[in-house]
């Protein structure tokens, strides 16, 4: 049996449609879960902010730390 | 954890190993750009061979290619893939101090030991995989080394997402560790001889040639460098990418797409005919998410284009998906059997992977560079101006260079197919190689132009550098910690 499939596959005209088959699907597959779901895509476009996650100025205690520094200069 | 909300990165980085390695590209764009310059220059003036084997265009070749793609490009892709790992992931470089140093000091050792092979006459013939078997060893250690530490820094990262340019890095890692192996499957002729026969023949060797050189431009030269784009346009802009979704879509098709093409470096061969049209029909169609990824990156810039006005950083990255583009487009065309009877054998196709090589990797590299070691250094670059001034050279370089190539190569493939009303060959091969003289003479121009600019570089990064060790005064360290987010 298991033979029989590996003969299958080992046949060029079989293997090429099948892997056509798997990797078109898989392709069409990614581009629906990436372009489907109002939630997903808002979940998606806001990884690009990771790039700017580590600077201060999206620390949440920036501005915190910004006015304490403000305070400590104007001698308070 | 929230993308919108914050996270502070708690953890040092390991920026020492960034630095050496952006240290190194320069040193490797330079030099192996100089080698370029030079034989460049012996083609239009053979006498510059000095019947010195050493320094012939067969020995320099290599060691011009070798230093560029793997000198000033690998070490390009090793510095700011662990530094957009590490910051991205808000995680320290996995594998201490110890392991990410293994991979710097083995892969500038595979360089050196290969320069010093090329010159002495020992190749492996194989294009962009010239070293011999013990340096290819060396490599897939190296790499082993470089995807355990990747991979690992992104199991221990903070943030829970990995960032798209990590997907791109991974990639690459990914399919060069199996393009290295397959491609260099040889069989030495002695353990203690530098020489080896490929375990391939025939065609079976060509196919598996191209079936790594083509995956070399696009997951080496091209998926990696698309790493660098999504980190430092959005970086450079100081906006995010223009959309992620489209990021994944470029990613996913570039992986799906690209393992189909080499064959069409083969057209016209013993390689099979369905082989052949499979390679171009995927050529085609990479056209689609290539064009996608520049749109990506240039549309980053949408509602800020007055920064191309006045920030030369951001020229060079623009530009760099501008000449992306323009190979992705050039690429396909060339791909088509009939366009490819005509360009195939000729300087056209030199010409074709420079404006990748030069107007994609080097200037996006570049660009990368420039905002990247102010920021390593805790300082602001040396002089801006001087950063113009590399610009134009650059780009008048790459021009130069590739109109001076289509025309040598659109030219000589004419020649070649003309006949006369007899059915004669209208011209002799030594006719067309006269031809080439002028195109030849304006090629090392160009890259003369290029490689003053790197030159130029060179010194705005070692004053850069230097200046970032002079004691600064309060007001100049609050200004340098502004410009280093």
């Amino acid at each position: 049996m298991i033979g029989d499939i590996f003969a299958w596959l080992g046949d060029m005209e079989n293997s090429k449609p099948l892997a056509l088959i798997l990797f078109f699907s898989t392709f069409v597959g990614i581009i629906l879960y990436v372009y489907t779901g109002k939630k997903r895509k808002q979940r998606l476009e806001s990884y690009k902010d990771i790039p700017f996650m580590d600077d201060d100025e999206l620390d949440p205690t920036h501005e915190k730390k910004q006015q304490v520094k403000k305070d400590e200069s104007n001698g308070k | 954890m929230s993308t919108t909300t914050a996270s502070v990165a708690t953890e040092q980085y390991n920026y020492g190993i960034v630095k050496k390695f952006a240290i190194m590209a320069m040193i490797w764009g330079v030099l192996g750009m100089l080698a370029g310059v030079y034989i460049a220059s012996e083609l239009a003036w053979p006498f510059l061979n000095f019947n010195i084997a050493e320094i012939t265009f067969g020995r320099l070749r290599p060691v011009h290619t070798t230093l560029v793609i793997f000198g000033f490009g690998g070490s390009a892709l090793f510095a700011t893939s662990y530094y957009i790992v590490q910051r991205t992931c808000q995680a320290r470089l996995w594998g201490g101090k110890l392991l990410p140093e293994l991979t710097f000091w083995g892969w500038q050792l595979a360089l050196v030991l290969g320069v010093i092979t090329y010159m002495a006459g020992y190749t492996q013939g194989r294009e962009y995989a010239e070293f011999v078997w013990p340096i290819d060893l060396l490599i897939a250690v190296v790499w082993v080394l470089y995807f355990a530490v990747y991979a690992m820094t992104l199991v221990k990262r903070s943030q829970p997402h990995i960032y798209v340019a990590n997907w791109f890095f991974m990639g690459y890692i990914l399919a060069v560790a199996l393009l290295h192996i397959f491609n260099n499957l040889q069989v030495p002729v002695a353990w203690n001889s530098l020489e080896s026969y490929a375990l391939f023949g025939g065609v079976q060797d060509a196919m598996t040639q191209w079936w790594y050189g083509h995956n070399a431009v696009g997951f080496y030269l091209t998926v990696s460098f698309l790493g660098m784009m999504y980190y430092f346009v959005p970086k450079q802009a100081g906006r995010p990418i223009y959309s992620y979704r489209l990021s994944i879509v470029h990613f996913w098709a570039l992986s799906f797409l690209y393992m189909w093409v080499g064959a069409h470096h083969l057209h016209w061969t013993a390689l099979p005919d369905w082989v052949s049209t499979l390679a171009a029909a995927f050529s085609i169609l990479l056209l689609l998410p290539s064009w996608g990824g520049m749109i990506n990156g240039i549309m980053t810039l949408s509602g800020a284009w007055e920064k191309l006005r006045t920030d030369p950083i951001m020229l060079f990255l623009i530009t760099a998906l501008a000449f992306y583009g323009m190979s992705t487009f050039e690429g396909p065309m060339m791909s088509l059997k009939s366009v490819n009877a005509l360009s195939h054998y000729t300087d056209w196709t030199i010409g074709h992977v420079h404006s990748g090589a030069l107007g994609w990797v080097a200037m996006i590299t570049i660009g990368s560079f420039y905002h990247l070691i102010p920021r390593l250094w805790g300082t602001t670059l040396y002089s801006t101006k001087l950063v113009f001034v590399h610009f134009w050279l650059a780009t008048i370089g790459v021009v130069l260079y590739i109109v001076a190539l289509w025309v040598a190569g659109i030219g000589q493939g004419l020649m070649l197919r003309a006949f006369d009303q007899y059915g004669n060959l209208a011209y002799t091969f030594i006719e067309t190689v006269s031809f080439l003289h002028i195109p030849y003479v304006v090629r090392a121009i160009g890259g003369a132009f290029f490689l003053s600019g790197m030159l130029l570089m060179s010194y705005n990064i070692y004053m850069t550098i230097s200046g970032a060790r002079q004691p600064a005064s309060d007001e100049g360290r609050d200004a340098v910690a502004a410009a280093a987010r």
